[in-house]
């Protein structure tokens, strides 16, 4: 297939799948219970991408100290926890992992 | 300020941590892009057309083994399949635009634009000109993903990797959630999704953030039923069977 057809149709691909529940929310009746379990997408979906970024090192779960990344995601964590700010949770974050790199 | 441009400069505002952690990862699908023979326009194009990073880097890889047009469209489906999730957790905030609007926003619908989109519409609800909060963002991003691709055909990956900066993602989806989880079923939802991530992390194509995430809905909604007692069923073990469907239309 030529690239540019792969192209075009992985947009459009794309497209649709983002698309999908956007476009049929206002032409159907939506069940409450849906509505309700859709609230559990965001704390879901982002933990399941932070926590691979944390934990996994080496393509194993690595809960030792020398693990930088989750010590310093534990430091941005309780940032987090403390401030609700996304500037200092980044740079607590950021600041320990180069400590963790330089002095562990 | 009238409402829109507060809401369209919010959302440019709350895009800007993600862009540490973007910018280089754009460069790096640049360079990347550029070495598995892709042509400079077909490398640049990709950017607009798919817009979608994990897909971009797939499809790169794809590219260089030669693997057959079908299965690089087949791949980017499966890879992409979580946008879905995004689509439907979004979709009630913007039931009521134009069919126009939700294509231009569907369009830019992407993780990084997804996040803080969604914090901003459980923190406010449903506001008359909350989409322009999702079109700051989504621009926000598309600008920056168009930009840190052409840096990176033109003058490689540039940053180096020892600056972690791509740990500025992670860092900044923490600073998301955690205000989020203000109660158990969140709480819960939370910590089930993220442990199954750990343990589906091997599965290809991204599928293990789907399978993760759906597990996380499902507890986080079986523990709000069995927290609120108005339930008709006197029997909390009885409700699990309902529980599990509206997650598997999810899907």
């Amino acid at each position: 297939m030529n690239i540019w057809l792969v192209l075009v149709l992985g947009g459009l691909i794309t497209f649709a799948i983002r698309f999908s529940f956007i476009y049929l929310f206002g032409k159907f009746h939506v069940p409450d219970a849906l509505r309700k379990a859709l609230h559990y997408v965001p704390p879901a979906v982002l933990s399941a991408i932070i926590f691979p970024e944390l934990f996994i090192r080496n393509e194993t779960v690595d809960l030792s100290l020398d693990n930088h990344r989750l010590m310093a995601g534990l430091v941005a964590i309780l940032a987090a926890w403390f401030t609700k700010n996304i500037f200092i949770t980044i740079l607590a974050g950021m600041l320990a992992l180069l400590l963790f790199q330089f002095f562990l | 300020m009238t409402e829109q441009a507060k809401n369209f400069w919010a959302g440019v505002r709350s895009e800007i941590p993600l862009l540490i952690g973007v910018f280089p990862f754009g460069m790096i699908y640049g360079a990347l892009a550029i070495n598995a023979g892709l042509s400079t326009l077909a490398a640049q194009m990709m950017s607009s057309l798919v817009f979608g990073g994990s897909a971009q880097f797939i499809t790169t890889q794809l590219v260089r083994e030669a693997a057959p047009g079908l299965v690089i469209l087949l791949t980017i489906a499966v890879v992409n399949l979580r946008h879905m999730l995004y689509s439907a957790s979004l979709a009630p905030y913007l039931a009521s635009l134009s069919t126009r609007w939700k294509g231009l926003l569907a369009y830019l619908l992407t993780d990084e634009a997804y996040a803080p989109t969604v914090i901003h519409y459980e923190k406010e609800g449903a506001t008359p000109f909350g989409h322009f909060f999702l079109l700051g963002a989504g621009l926000t991003l598309w600008i920056n993903w168009q930009i840190s691709t052409a840096l990176g055909i033109f003058l490689g990956a540039a940053i180096p990797e020892s600056w972690s900066l791509d740990f500025a993602l992670p860092l900044t989806f923490i600073a998301m959630v955690v205000p989020v989880l203000k109660d158990r079923p969140a709480i819960a939802a939370a910590v089930s999704a993220g442990v199954v991530a750990l343990f589906a992390h091997t599965l290809p194509y991204q599928l293990g953030l789907i399978v993760a995430a759906l597990v996380g809905i499902i507890v986080g909604t079986l523990l709000e039923k069995r927290q609120s007692p108005d339930e008709t069923s006197p029997s909390v073990g009885t409700s699990s069977p309902e529980g599990t469907s509206p997650s598997k239309e999810v899907s």
